[in-house]
């Protein structure tokens, strides 16, 4: 049944229009079997959270390819505690800064911020699945 | 026989309609108070002799009402996020003509069951979650409503998935409880109809007998929607058509009362410039919105804090002051009427900056986005740009010298060009003022509904 599905918010945040990894993502993750709520590109950090809350998703995956990542991702861990989604999942991905920084950098940068997985530019959809399966239980 | 009288019981005038469907034409129209405290058929009466008056006695095969008195269809809506199931609910509430006394979204507490309490609305459309999602808020909420104390109708319309629980506890002190489908089923998707026709329902059974109106049931064989929902079905026939008759086309209508200004509009709405990327909840087809802060009388102080005086005063080409003393004048006598030149000017403004205002509310909006290619948009909302018709209803614009002069706030402003309101439209006027009566008709007559519409609704 379509509604026993696992749901997940995906989208590209801020006034970032990259949407080639969007669609691939979507339909990566739609074949895994998870019910995804593709909210697309230019996604605010506000509608993130509002769709999470009414759809009872369990994991929000952020999107960010043009260079502005740090500054949109910002404040969004905040935002879903304070709407009572503190124990969502958080993952982020794309090209989040801009030029080639140290990713390790990076990635202690976004996890601070709150983010529970931060990939690398370039990261098969595959591993996404596998890692959402793990931290799920599922 | 081909008459048919069609009756919009309004909150202060009885407005009668006499038609032949036959011939197509209005044999008359008239007036008389509205008397829902005694008995409605009082002022009935009255607007019958009146209208016998002119037409001489008549017979009619059929006679239909729609009513807006004692205060219009009270109703409350609740949803979960206020951006979305809460917004969905409130807009099919105004779909079927409801007066919205309040929104609520998230999980209810005491204050505000105690708040709705006090609202005395007569129906409660409870929603929250998508088909599948979230449970607890709609339960929750049903479980406060049970707290209320008081046997208000609810129309559950949220996660279908938790719907016989959360009708279930409802039903423990309600007895009136209506399942009808999800007003947001999937993300961002709207599903008002269904909603729509579930509110009409519970209006047929039993808001009509609640407020008295079924004392004119030996007379009318029904009173089937509120006036608004009437309008806004006559709007969506002269926009769309029929089958076997050609609409106008993309359309708005304005109605601007003593209280509130409603808006309503027949049309898609999608971009029509390029670059432009769509965000928000999707808008209805036939839409229709109510600024209850924007009237000429009752609600003249409010129109006045919300246009500011200079906006009204500029459009009328007098000084502040003289706008300021007019309002207070109008205030204090609702019935007054403007007695020199000054006080026809700033008329006409108030009437203007309702329109303006209230269309710039319905209306979306463009935000623009810089990147390092150049600008891009996001629209929230219609774009009614391109809309070729403005359509100006209700007693204020029927009744005026100038109603052209007041709808021409509709249109498109450069000093806000991030309003997608229509551009060039040609202003059209309900001079007989049938609308609500025309959708009435257009149940059962809709090709005749909408000719009668063409011949009746003429440009200015
Ligand atoms: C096509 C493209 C565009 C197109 C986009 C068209 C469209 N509507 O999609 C256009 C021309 C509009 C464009 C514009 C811009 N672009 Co551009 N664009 C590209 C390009 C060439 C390809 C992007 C693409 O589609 N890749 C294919 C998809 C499949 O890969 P992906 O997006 O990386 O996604 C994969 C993974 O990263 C990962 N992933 C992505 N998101 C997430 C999220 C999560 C949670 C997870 C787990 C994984 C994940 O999974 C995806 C599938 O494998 C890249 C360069 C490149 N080769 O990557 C530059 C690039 C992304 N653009 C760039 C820039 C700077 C811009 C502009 C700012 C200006 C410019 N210089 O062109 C504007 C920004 C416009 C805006 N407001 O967004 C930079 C970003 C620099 C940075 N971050 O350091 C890049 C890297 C080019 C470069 N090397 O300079 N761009």
């Amino acid at each position: 049944m379509e509604n026993s599905k696992v749901k997940v918010v995906l989208g590209v945040i801020g006034a970032d229009c990259h949407a080639v990894g969007n669609k691939i993502l979507n339909y990566a993750l739609t074949a895994a079997g998870f019910e995804v709520i593709n909210l697309g590109v230019l996604v605010p950090q506000e509608e993130f959270v509002n769709a999470a809350i009414e759809t009872d998703a369990k994991a929000i995956l952020v999107a960010s390819l043009y260079g502005h990542g740090e500054i949109d991702c910002r404040g969004l861990k905040e935002r879903c505690r304070e709407a009572g989604l503190g124990d969502i999942l958080l993952y982020v991905g794309g090209n989040l800064v801009v030029g080639k920084t140290d990713f390790t950098e990076v990635h202690n940068k976004f996890i601070e911020m709150g983010y529970d997985r931060v990939y690398e530019p370039g990261i098969l959809p595959d591993q996404v699945v596998i890692d959402l399966k793990n931290d799920l239980g599922l | 026989m081909n008459n048919i009288l069609l009756i919009d019981f309004g909150s202060t005038y009885t407005k009668i309609t006499a038609v032949d469907i036959e011939k197509e034409v209005v044999l008359g129209t008239a007036r008389g108070i509205t008397t829902v405290e005694t008995d409605i058929m009082d002022g009935l009466n009255q607007a019958m002799e009146a209208l016998f008056l002119k037409t001489g006695k008549l017979e009619f095969k059929k006679v239909l009402g729609c009513s807006s008195a004692a205060g219009g269809l009270k109703m409350v809506a609740i949803g979960l996020v206020p951006e979305l199931t809460a917004e969905a609910a409130k807009r099919a509430a105004l779909g079927a003509g409801a007066k919205i006394m309040g929104v609520y979204g998230n999980e209810l507490n005491e204050y505000e069951i105690q708040e709705i309490a006090q609202l005395q609305p007569e129906i409660i459309l409870l929603a929250g979650g998508t088909d599948g999602g979230n449970k607890e808020v709609i339960l929750h909420n049903a479980r406060m409503l049970t707290t209320i104390g008081k046997d208000i109708p609810v129309i559950v319309a949220g996660n279908k998935s938790v719907a016989p629980q959360v009708i279930r506890i409802l039903l423990e002190s309600m007895t009136e409880v209506v399942h009808t489908e999800n007003v947001m089923p999937k993300l961002n998707e709207l599903n008002i109809e269904p909603a729509r026709e579930a509110i009409r329902g519970v209006f047929l059974k039993r808001i009509v007998q609640a407020k008295g109106l079924n004392k004119a049931n030996q007379f009318v064989d029904d009173v089937v929607m509120p006036t608004p929902a009437a309008v806004l079905k006559a709007a969506e026939l002269l926009g769309k058509g029929t089958d076997y008759e050609t609409g106008l086309g993309d359309l708005m209508v304005v109605d601007i009362g003593g209280a509130t200004t409603d808006v309503y509009s027949i049309a898609k709405g999608d971009p029509t410039k390029s670059n432009v990327a769509l965000r928000g909840l999707p808008e209805p087809f036939a839409k229709r919105t109510v600024e209850g802060d924007l009237g000429m009388r009752y609600s003249a102080t409010a129109l006045f804090k919300a246009a500011g005086a200079k906006m009204i005063a500029d459009y009328a080409r007098v000084s502040t002051q003289d706008v300021e003393a007019y309002v207070k004048k109008v205030e204090e006598n609702i019935e007054y009427l403007p007695q020199n030149d000054v006080e026809r000017k700033v008329e006409i403004a108030m009437g203007r900056a309702c329109t303006s205002l209230a269309v710039e509310r319905h209306v979306g909006q463009l935000e623009t986005i810089f990147t390092l290619l150049g600008s891009a948009f996001v629209q929230k909302g219609k774009d009614l740009s391109a809309v070729k018709n403005v359509v100006g209803t209700g007693g204020v614009i029927v009744h005026h010298e100038q109603p052209k002069e007041i709808l021409k706030g509709a249109t498109y402003s450069e000093s806000t060009p991030e309003m997608l309101k229509p551009e060039c439209p040609d202003y059209l006027i309900d001079e007989d003022y049938i609308m609500a009566s025309m959708g009435l008709l257009g149940e059962a007559y809709p090709d005749v509904a909408v000719r009668m519409m063409k011949k009746y609704i003429v440009r200015r």
